[in-house]
C-alpha cells in the first residue's frame, strides 16, 4: 500500500516534466525543455555530436591531466616519430613535441575562438538588425545598406584583410571571424523584428509610455533569440572552419601555439613522409565541426520544425 | 630508433611501390632544361632595379656585365667579359676598360662602350633600391656625364670620388647592376623619361646567352637563346623556370621526370630521395646568413653579457641537423664562407652553464621578457620557436611576433624590435657588402635613418669598427685586406648583438644526366649556359 | 513628362543599390588597407633601400595626400578600369585579374557543375524517399561536407590520388610541357584546347582540374543537396501535389512534371549563391593546388602587402558577388508567390 499512496501526495520529477497541466509558468517552461529535450534524445545524430562535443570539451578542461608531454617541450632528437612509437600515441611534430599533447591543448584554442566568435557576431547583428528593424526609415535603409556591403564581401578575404590589418593573432582573427559573420544575424533579427513590431503586444507597451530602447532590449531581443540561437549552433562549424583556415594560412593563433589550422599549415611539409603530423590535426577539426553540425542539426529539429522540413 | 625508421621507409615505398606508378608524361626534351623553383619574388628583370634571388637568376643568363665569373671556375673571381681589359690610373681614382669584340645584344645591335656607359648611368639616376653598389663609389646622377665617360665606342672610363681597393670595384660591377643593356632598344621604349624602366620589367635586351620570352608572374619565366649570342652556343635551347611552391609537389615531378631540375626540397624530400634512381642532389654553399639581432635600445639587450648568455643558449648543432638538416652549416662570422677573409671559428656552442653564467654576471640575472620578431616563413618560425625554447630554459619570458616579410621588416627599420630573426644575403661579391653593414655605422642617431645599414637598424654604435670597414676597402693588397677583414669578424663576433648563426647549403636535386648545374655558389646566380644533359 | 514605368524604377533602384554596396565595398577595402600598420612603401623598395628612396616612393605612391583625397583618386581611376600597378608583379593590376579570373572561373564552374548534376537528383530523391538509406546518404554527404576543413580535405585528397595512386595531375593548371601551346581564347584552357583542337592539352588540363573541382564541387553539393531536399519536401507535401497524387497521376509525373517544376526558381537562385560561394570559396583550394586564380593571387598579394592588387581582387569578387545576389533576389522576387 505504501507504494500506491506516497507518489500521490509528490510527484516524481519526470512526472512533475511530463504535466499536461502546469501549474506555475516555471513549471511550463521546465516542460517544454524537457520535452524538448527528449525530442532531442532520440534525435540520435545529435546526441553522438553532443557526445563528440561534451568528450572534445572534457578533453580540453582536463588536457594538463590527459597530456602525456609538454605541449610546448621540444626535442630535437625525436622528431617526426610516426604515431604509438616511444609513448607518442600520435607521434611527433617537427620540433619533436608530441602531437597528442598539442592536440589536446589545441582543443581549448577552437572552443575559446568558438566561444568568443559565438558571443561577439550575434551582438553585432542582434543590435544592428533590430534597431534597422525597429526604427526603419532612413536608418533602416543605412545599417541595411551597412550590412549587404559586409555580405557581398568574400568572407575569407575579408577576414584575411583584417587579420592583416590587425595583426595575426588568436583575438584579432576571432575579431575578423566575428566582423565578417554579423550580416546575416542581423538579417534575421530586422525579419523578426518587422513582424513583432506590428503586433499588438508591442502596441500596447509602446501606449505605456516604453521608450525604445526598452522596447528593444526587453521585449524585441528576448524573441530574437531562439532564432539566432540555432542559426549560431549552425554556424558554429564555419566559425572553426574558417579560424582553421586563417591559422593555416598563419594569420591565426601564432606559433607555439598547438591551434590546429596552424598544424596542418606545419604538417603539410611533411605530408609525403610524414603524413601523421598534417592529417591527425585535420581530423581533430572534422570532429569538433561534424558534432557542431550534428548538434545544430538536432537542435533545429527540436526548436524550429518548420525549418528542417521532416 | 633507427630500425625504426628504417621500417616506416619500408612501409612507405612498399605503399608507393604497391600502386603502378602512370607512366612519367614524358621525358623533357633534350635541348630543353625545366627547373622547379620559388620565383614569386620576381618583381622586374631591369637590371637597374632588380634585387630579388630568382630576378638575379634570369639576369645572369641574360645579361653581360664588363667583368664577370666563370662558372665553370668561381674561385677564379671576376674576369673579363664585355671589358677584354681595364688599367688604373696613377692615382687610383680612374679605371679604363677596353671593351671585347663579338658580343651582341638579342637585337642584333654589337655591343659598345656607349651602352655600357648609358647603362651604368641609367642606375645610377635611375636611384633604386640597389643603385648604392655604384654611388657608393661617388657617383650622383649629377656627376655621371662626367665620371662614368665613353671616350670613343671601345673604352669606358670610370672616375672614382676616392682611391678603393680595385678588386672591391670590380665585383661590385658583377653584381646584377652591372648588367649591361641594349641602349637603342631600351630607348626605342622609352614612356616618360623614365630610360625604358616600365619597359625593362617585363622584358629584356641583353647580350647574354638567353632572352626572356614570357614571364607570368607567379607562374613562370620562358627563356629561349639570344640568336646573337656571341659565344658559344649552350646545349639548352630553352629554359622554363616554373614556380612550385611545395617542396613535396617539387619533389614528385623530379621523381616523374617532368622537371630536370628542383630547388627548394626541405630536408625531409632530400632524404626521401635517396633511394629513388635517377635522380642526385648537389649541395651548393650560397652566401646566405641566418641571424639574430637585439637591439641595443632594449635596456637589457645592451647588456653584452646577456648577449653573451643568448649566444651560448642557441642549439646550432641541434637546429643543423634537424630541421635545417643539409641546407644549413653552422657559421657565426659576418662573411659567409668562400668569400675572402670569412672567418671560420666558431667561439660559441650549445652551452646551457656559460649561457647561465654569463647571465648571472649580467645585470639582468633573471632575463626577462624578450620578443623576436620573425617572418612568416617555415624555416624561420622554426628557428624562431627553437631559440624560444632553449633561450626560455634561461628563465627569459620568450614571446615569437610573427609577420609577413614587410611588417617585421617595418619594426626593423623603425627600431622598434627586440630581437630580429633575420636571413641576409651579399648584396655584391665583396667582403664589404657585409662588413659594410654588419660592422658600419658612423652616426648611430635616428635623425640619420640609416635604414639601410643593418648596425643601425639595430642601433649599435660599432664604434672604431666603422672606421676599420672603410680602411677595409682600400686596402689594395690582397693578404692584408683579408687579415683586415679576419680581424674584424672575430672582434664583431665578441662585442656584437649580432648573433649569426648558419651559413645556407643549397640542395638542388636533379635528373643524373644534368651536368653543369652551377647555382652560383656564395658570389653570384645561376648559369644555365654551361648546362648539359 | 511621362508617368517612369513601374520596371524603370525597379530597375534605376536596383543598379542604385548595386552602386551604393559597391561603393561602400571599395571604401571598406580601401581604408583596411590604407590603416595597416604596414608600411606600403616598404613593399616596393625593399629591405636596403635608403631614406631618400623611400621618400621618392611615398610621394610617388601618393601618400603624402590626405585619405579622403587618396580615396577619390582611386575610385576615379576605378571608374576608368584603372586599378592600378601591382608592386608584386609590376604590371597593371587589371591585366593580371584578366590573366588569373579565367582560372577561378573554370573551377568554380567546373566545381558548381559538379554539384549540381550530382547534388539536385540526390536532394530530389532524398526528398522523395524521405527516411530511406540514400535520405540518410544525402545528409551524411552533406555533414561530412559542412564538417571537412577544404584545405585539410584537398591536402590528403592530393596525397592520396597525387602522391600514392596517381590517378590524377598533381597541383598547377597543366603539366610544365603543355604551357603556352594553347593561344588564350576564353582564358579557360578547358575550352580554349577544344576550341583549338589541342586533345592532349585538354587531357592534362582535365587531369588537373579534376581533383580540385571535384573538392569544391562537393562542397557546392552538400549545400545543393540539402537545399533541394528541402524545397522538394515542401512541394510534396502541399495540397496541390497531394491533389494531384489523388487524380491519380504517376509518381514519376508527380514529381518531375510538378513538384520539381515548381522549384526551379528557387533551385536556380540557390545556385546562383553556390557558384558565388565557390568564387570566393576557392581561395584556400588554390593555395593548396597552386591553382594560378584570383583567390591565391589576392591572398598571395595581401601577405606581400600589394595592396592594388587586393583591392582590385577584392572589388572583382565583390561586383561579382553583388550581382549573383541582386540575380537570384530579383529572380526569386518575381517568381516566389510568397514574397509578393
Amino acid at each position: 500500500m505504501n507504494e500506491l499512496t506516497s507518489p500521490s501526495t509528490k510527484p516524481t520529477w519526470r512526472e512533475w516534466l511530463l504535466a499536461e497541466e502546469p501549474t506555475s509558468r516555471r513549471q511550463a517552461r521546465a516542460v517544454g525543455w524537457y520535452q524538448g529535450w527528449l525530442a532531442f534524445r532520440s534525435n540520435t545524430l545529435a546526441m553522438i555530436g553532443l557526445i563528440i562535443l561534451v568528450f572534445l570539451i572534457v578533453c580540453a578542461i582536463f588536457a594538463p591531466l590527459l597530456a602525456t608531454h609538454d605541449p610546448y617541450a621540444q626535442d630535437l632528437g625525436q622528431r617526426l616519430l610516426p604515431p604509438g612509437f616511444q609513448g607518442n600515441l600520435f607521434g611527433t611534430d617537427s620540433l619533436g613535441r608530441d602531437i597528442y599533447s598539442r592536440l589536446l591543448f589545441g582543443a581549448r584554442i577552437s572552443i575559446y575562438i568558438v566561444l568568443l566568435v559565438a558571443m561577439v557576431a550575434p551582438l553585432i547583428g542582434l543590435i544592428i538588425g533590430t534597431i534597422a528593424g525597429y526604427a526603419g526609415g532612413w536608418i533602416d535603409v543605412v545599417l541595411m545598406r551597412i550590412t549587404d556591403i559586409f555580405l557581398a564581401f568574400p568572407r575569407l578575404i575579408l577576414a584575411l584583410a583584417f587579420v592583416a590589418a590587425l595583426g595575426a593573432g588568436i583575438e584579432n582573427a576571432v575579431l575578423a571571424i566575428a566582423l565578417t559573420a554579423w550580416p546575416p544575424y542581423a538579417r534575421i533579427a530586422r525579419a523578426e523584428t518587422l513582424t513583432i513590431r506590428n503586433t499588438d503586444f508591442i502596441h500596447a507597451i509602446q501606449l505605456q509610455g516604453a521608450g525604445p530602447v526598452r522596447i528593444i532590449t526587453k521585449h524585441i531581443w528576448p524573441l530574437c533569440i531562439s532564432s539566432l540561437v540555432i542559426r549560431v549552433t549552425l554556424d558554429m562549424a564555419g566559425i572553426i572552419l574558417t579560424a582553421a583556415g586563417l591559422g593555416f594560412l598563419g594569420l591565426g593563433a601564432q606559433p607555439p601555439s598547438p591551434e590546429w589550422g596552424a598544424m596542418i599549415s606545419e604538417g603539410r611539409k611533411y605530408i609525403l613522409d610524414h603524413w601523421w603530423v598534417a592529417t591527425i590535426p585535420g581530423l581533430a577539426i572534422f570532429a569538433i565541426s561534424l558534432a557542431f553540425n550534428l548538434l545544430g542539426d538536432g537542435l533545429r529539429d527540436v526548436l524550429d520544425p518548420k525549418e528542417s522540413g521532416q | 630508433m633507427k630500425q625504426m625508421r628504417c621500417f616506416t621507409a619500408a612501409a612507405v615505398a612498399a605503399l608507393m611501390a604497391g600502386v603502378p606508378m602512370a607512366p612519367a608524361l614524358a621525358e623533357t626534351p633534350p635541348n630543353m632544361l625545366v627547373i622547379a623553383n620559388r620565383i614569386d619574388d620576381i618583381k622586374t628583370f631591369d637590371p637597374a632595379e632588380s634585387f630579388e634571388f630568382a630576378g638575379a637568376d634570369v639576369s645572369r643568363n641574360v645579361y653581360e656585365k664588363l667583368v664577370n665569373f666563370d662558372p665553370m671556375d668561381l674561385d677564379a673571381g671576376f674576369g673579363p667579359q664585355l671589358a677584354a681589359s681595364w688599367e688604373i690610373s696613377e692615382d687610383g681614382k680612374t679605371i679604363t676598360f677596353t671593351m671585347a669584340e663579338g658580343h651582341v645584344f638579342s637585337s642584333g645591335n654589337p655591343v659598345t662602350a656607349k651602352d655600357a656607359e648609358f647603362s651604368l648611368r641609367r642606375a645610377v639616376l635611375l636611384n633604386k633600391t640597389p643603385s648604392f653598389i655604384l654611388t657608393q663609389f661617388g657617383f650622383t646622377p649629377e656627376n655621371v656625364e662626367d665620371t662614368i665617360v665613353a671616350t670613343d665606342d671601345m673604352t669606358l672610363q670610370i672616375t672614382l670620388d676616392k682611391e678603393y681597393a680595385l678588386s672591391f670595384v670590380l665585383n661590385c660591377l658583377t653584381a646584377t647592376i652591372g648588367g649591361i643593356v641594349d641602349m637603342e632598344t631600351v630607348m626605342a621604349n622609352e614612356t616618360d623619361g623614365d630610360m625604358g624602366n616600365a619597359w625593362l620589367r617585363t622584358n629584356t635586351a641583353g647580350s647574354g646567352p638567353y632572352k626572356v620570352v614570357e614571364w607570368k608572374p607567379n607562374e613562370s619565366v620562358l627563356m629561349d637563346l639570344n640568336p646573337s649570342y656571341g659565344g658559344e652556343a649552350p646545349a639548352m635551347e630553352r629554359v622554363i623556370v616554373q614556380h612550385i611552391q611545395e617542396s613535396a609537389t617539387q619533389r614528385l615531378l623530379l621523381e616523374r621526370g617532368d622537371i630536370d631540375v628542383a630547388r627548394n626540397l626541405s630536408p625531409e624530400d632530400i632524404a626521401g630521395l635517396d633511394d629513388v634512381e635517377g635522380v642526385k642532389v648537389i649541395d651548393e654553399l650560397r652566401g646566405r646568413l641566418m641571424y639574430f639581432s637585439a637591439n641595443q635600445k632594449k635596456e637589457m639587450l645592451a647588456d653584452p653579457k646577456v648577449i653573451e648568455a643568448l649566444k651560448f643558449a642557441t642549439d646550432y648543432e641541434g637546429m643543423a641537423n634537424s630541421f635545417l638538416k643539409g641546407q644549413y652549416t653552422v657559421h657565426q662570422a659576418f662573411l659567409p664562407l668562400t668569400f675572402l677573409g670569412a672567418l671560420e671559428d666558431k667561439p660559441f656552442s650549445y652551452d646551457m652553464d656559460a649561457a647561465k653564467a654569463a647571465l648571472a654576471e649580467s645585470g639582468y640575472p633573471d632575463c626577462g621578457p624578450i620578443a623576436i620578431s620573425v617572418r612568416d616563413a617555415q624555416e624561420r618560425m622554426d628557428i624562431g620557436q627553437s631559440l624560444q625554447n632553449t633561450w626560455g630554459q634561461l628563465g627569459c619570458d620568450i614571446e615569437l611576433i610573427v609577420g609577413t616579410g614587410a611588417q617585421t621588416l617595418d619594426r626593423y627599420r623603425a627600431r622598434e624590435h627586440d630581437i630580429y630573426l633575420g636571413a641576409w644575403g651579399p648584396d655584391y661579391p665583396d667582403p664589404n657588402t657585409n662588413a659594410g653593414t654588419f660592422a658600419y655605422n658612423p652616426d648611430n642617431s635616428d635623425e640619420a635613418g640609416a635604414t639601410g645599414l643593418l648596425a643601425w637598424r639595430n642601433a649599435w654604435d660599432p664604434g672604431e669598427m666603422s672606421d676599420k670597414t672603410l680602411a677595409a676597402v682600400q686596402e689594395n693588397d690582397t693578404e692584408t685586406r683579408k687579415q683586415m677583414y679576419l680581424d674584424l669578424q672575430a672582434e664583431h663576433q665578441k662585442v656584437s648583438p649580432f648573433g649569426v648563426m648558419f651559413q645556407q647549403i643549397e640542395q638542388n636535386a636533379m635528373g643524373e644526366t644534368v651536368e653543369n648545374f652551377v647555382a652560383g655558389g656564395a658570389t653570384t646566380a645561376v648559369s644555365y649556359w654551361v648546362i648539359t644533359k | 513628362m511621362p508617368p517612369v514605368p513601374p520596371w524603370l524604377k525597379k530597375l534605376g533602384s536596383t543598379l542604385v543599390t548595386v552602386a551604393v554596396t559597391i561603393l561602400g565595398l571599395l571604401f571598406v577595402t580601401f581604408m583596411i588597407g590604407r590603416v595597416m600598420p604596414i608600411d606600403p612603401v616598404l613593399a616596393v623598395i625593399g629591405e636596403r633601400a635608403t631614406q631618400e628612396q623611400y621618400n621618392e616612393v611615398f610621394y610617388d605612391l601618393g601618400l603624402d595626400k590626405p585619405l579622403i583625397v587618396q580615396f577619390a583618386i582611386y575610385v576615379a581611376n576605378v571608374l576608368q578600369g584603372d586599378f592600378g600597378t601591382s608592386i608584386r608583379t609590376g604590371q597593371q593590376v587589371s591585366d593580371d585579374i584578366a590573366r588569373v579570373f579565367p582560372a577561378t572561373l573554370e573551377l568554380a564552374t567546373l566545381g558548381t557543375l559538379i554539384g549540381v548534376f550530382l547534388g539536385v537528383p540526390l536532394g530530389v530523391l532524398a526528398a522523395v524517399r524521405r527516411g530511406s538509406w540514400i535520405d540518410q546518404l544525402a545528409r551524411f554527404v552533406g555533414l561530412i561536407g559542412y564538417s571537412m576543413p577544404i584545405f585539410w580535405l584537398g591536402l590528403v585528397g592530393l596525397l592520396l590520388f597525387y602522391g600514392i595512386l596517381n590517378w590524377v595531375s598533381g597541383p598547377g593548371r597543366v603539366g610544365i610541357f603543355y604551357q603556352g601551346i594553347v593561344e588564350p581564347i576564353t582564358g579557360m584552357l578547358l575550352v580554349d584546347s577544344t576550341l583549338r583542337g589541342e586533345w592532349e592539352v585538354f587531357r592534362d588540363a582535365f587531369s588537373h582540374i579534376i581533383l580540385p573541382a571535384s573538392l569544391l564541387g562537393y562542397y557546392s553539393l552538400a549545400y545543393i543537396s540539402r537545399m533541394t531536399r528541402s524545397f522538394m519536401l515542401e512541394q510534396l507535401n502541399s495540397e496541390y501535389i497531394i491533389t494531384a497524387r489523388v487524380k491519380g497521376l504517376s509518381e514519376r509525373k508527380v514529381i518531375w512534371h510538378h513538384a520539381f517544376r515548381n522549384i526551379r526558381i528557387q533551385l536556380i537562385t540557390v545556385i546562383a549563391l553556390a557558384y558565388a560561394n565557390l568564387l570566393e570559396g576557392s581561395v584556400l583550394t588554390e593555395i593548396i593546388f597552386a591553382w594560378p586564380g584570383i583567390g591565391q593571387y589576392i591572398t598571395v598579394s595581401l601577405l606581400a602587402n600589394d595592396m592594388n592588387a587586393v583591392l582590385g581582387g577584392t572589388i572583382v569578387i565583390g561586383t561579382i558577388f553583388v550581382c549573383l545576389n541582386i540575380f537570384s533576389d530579383l529572380l526569386y522576387r518575381f517568381f516566389d508567390p510568397r514574397s509578393k
